[in-house]
């Protein structure tokens, strides 16, 4: 079966979603991997939009979390503010996956979508936080997206825009954050998970194809990959779901 | 705000009136719907300059003002516009080339700023950001902050929760309130008062119009006096905060109006080109000023192009629209 990295992602991702979860996603391939995990594995997952669309219809692909598109047949019609207090809110709070992506993260899942270089004089300069720091901070889990780039996955990163564990398994208590971080990084290579007691990142699978020692040549910080299996591929009903149901005309695959 | 009056004014007035060198602005709508670009176009026209932009998402509108130089200081929580630029290009080559000064915070930061300006107190708090850069580094220094007035001494403050552990938290982050000097929104109705009726979502539109010492309505439709107070539980801006309405159909184009139109891909695409090149952008700026008003820059555009992002009725955006 021929399929594409960005497919392996947005499967890979969706896997990791479940029917409990309300998922708050982004634009592009995040868009995609809940729109993947509705139509596959967990339909009675909710999808959420920091600009206060909930439970969309989404019948055609949104290209921005502004669109349109996530305004029809939703539960609710609201605005930002409503959607990120869903996500303080302490209730609800806790069943809200994000699905995040950045220009750099490190071992304990910080990301930097800010700057590279100095942030008082760039070398390169990126969108921002929009609402991916408030979610980090607020939601029990996250799923990161990345491209497995020696210069993405950084020792120290060069802006701190949204909280992972921050320096460790007491960062983010220390720093006043609410218990949950990040949940797992999926990349064009595989996908890595946090220890339960040292919150650093781990191997947790690499894609057919990939062997472990190639995703390390691609990261600026070793990771221990002892625990790493082989990830399955995306099915022939995975496939073809994605393909026709969440992105016919190609938008983002 | 106004409270009484027929406030319906020339788009080209209004901005004349309110919009000021130097003026504290904000824009409604998120990165590519109903930002207000009529009137976007229109203070690119007037070539008014040094404007302190307060922004959480707004792509489109934003990366307009910035590209044609109309900003100096820009505080911000998101500069792209989804698949059609990342990262806002002329936001980005400004920032590079040092040509504004920026102050990044998160999204609900923004909005919560809006907010409390709205609500006329100097802060409000949230858990967002501790443990961040947000929080750490500053891009209004202490001496600019300190030498402008208009602007709160300190980023944002972190406090120990004076509630002890209250629901649970240590600690908050407290944002400042922002009162723009004007902010202008694009709404779907609204009556000669000034009361406003928004289809869908309303991003942070509603908190924007009411933090503002000044409130610039445009509009799709423009209705007679009771027709919007028939259904009240609809509408979300009353008059009393509304300075001046403008009727300007297609008045967020190129960005979206929920069950109006949706977005121009074609212009979009092209927009993200001519950002790339100084040439280029020099000249989709000529194009902009040689055109006076935005039914010069519609009709550039053509009919044809107009009708296929037209809305369908019961979806709200346009189904059929190619967007590759």
């Amino acid at each position: 079966m021929d399929y594409t990295l960005k497919e392996m992602m947005a499967i890979v991702a969706a896997r990791e979603i479940q029917n409990s979860d309300i998922v708050f996603c982004g634009t592009g391939i995040s868009m995609l991997a809940a729109m993947a995990a509705k139509n596959i594995n967990a339909p009675q997952s909710v999808i959420f939009f920091e600009t206060g669309a909930i439970d969309s219809e989404l019948e055609d692909l949104p290209l921005a979390v502004g669109d349109s598109r996530i305004m029809y047949h939703a539960s609710s019609n609201s605005g930002l503010l409503d959607a990120f207090a869903t996500m303080q809110n302490r209730f609800t709070c806790s069943h809200v996956v994000g699905i995040l992506g950045a220009a750099q993260i490190d071992i304990y899942g910080n990301l930097n979508s800010t700057v590279i270089g100095d942030y008082h004089g760039p070398d390169v300069r990126f969108s921002g936080s929009g609402g991916a720091c408030d979610v980090a901070s607020f939601v029990s889990r996250s799923i990161i997206f990345m491209k497995q780039e020696k210069r993405k996955f950084k020792k120290k990163l060069d802006y701190l825009t949204s909280p992972g564990y921050l320096d460790g398994p007491a960062g983010r208590k220390k720093a006043g954050l609410s218990e949950g971080g990040p949940d797992c990084v999926v990349t064009d290579m595989g996908m890595m998970a946090f220890d339960s007691e040292s919150k650093k990142m781990f191997l947790r699978g690499y894609y057919p194809g990939i062997i472990p020692e190639e995703i390390l040549q691609n990261m600026e910080f070793e990771i221990d990959v002892t625990r790493a299996e082989e990830i399955k591929p995306p099915s022939a009903n995975e496939l073809s779901l994605l393909r026709e149901k969440c992105d016919p005309h190609r938008l983002i695959l | 705000m106004k409270v009484n009056g027929y406030k319906v004014k020339k788009l080209d007035d209004a901005v004349k009136t309110y919009v000021k060198d130097g003026c504290h602005l904000s824009i409604g709508g998120f990165t590519l719907n109903r930002n207000p670009m009529a009137a976007v176009y229109e203070i690119i026209r007037q070539k008014i300059k040094d404007l302190h932009l307060y922004a959480h998402s707004n792509g489109q509108g934003a990366d307009e003002l910035i590209g044609a130089g109309a900003v100096s200081c820009l505080e911000i929580a998101y500069g792209g516009t989804g698949k059609f630029a990342s990262t806002c290009i002329r936001f980005r080559k400004a920032i590079l080339e040092k040509q504004i000064r920026v102050e990044d915070y998160s999204n609900y930061q923004m909005t919560l700023r809006f907010l409390a300006g709205s609500m006329g107190v100097p802060f409000l708090p949230t858990r967002s950001s501790l443990g961040t850069d947000i929080i750490k580094k500053w891009g209004f220094g202490p001496e600019f902050r300190e030498q402008n007035l208009k602007l709160p001494d300190k980023k944002m403050v972190e406090l120990e929760n004076p509630f002890d552990d209250w629901c649970d938290t240590k600690k908050v982050v407290l944002v400042p309130a922002i009162n723009p000097d004007v902010t202008i929104i694009h709404v779907q109705k609204a009556d000669y008062k000034g009361n406003c009726r928004i289809d869908g979502l309303t991003f942070a539109d509603v908190e924007q119009a009411k933090a503002a010492r000044t409130l610039i309505i445009t509009c799709e439709e423009l209705l007679d006096d009771d027709y919007l107070k028939n259904n009240p539980d609809r509408n979300q801006i009353p008059f009393i905060h509304a300075d001046a309405v403008a009727h300007i159909p297609y008045g967020a184009y190129p960005t979206a109006c929920y069950k109006y139109y949706d977005y121009d891909p074609v212009f979009l695409k092209q927009y993200a080109e001519f950002a790339k090149n100084e040439g280029r952008y020099q000249s989709y700026l000529e194009s902009i000023y040689s055109r006076k008003t935005h039914t010069e820059l519609l009709d550039s555009v053509g009919r044809e192009r107009l009708e296929m992002i037209m809305a369908d009725k019961n979806r709200g955006y346009a189904r059929k629209l190619d967007r590759r």
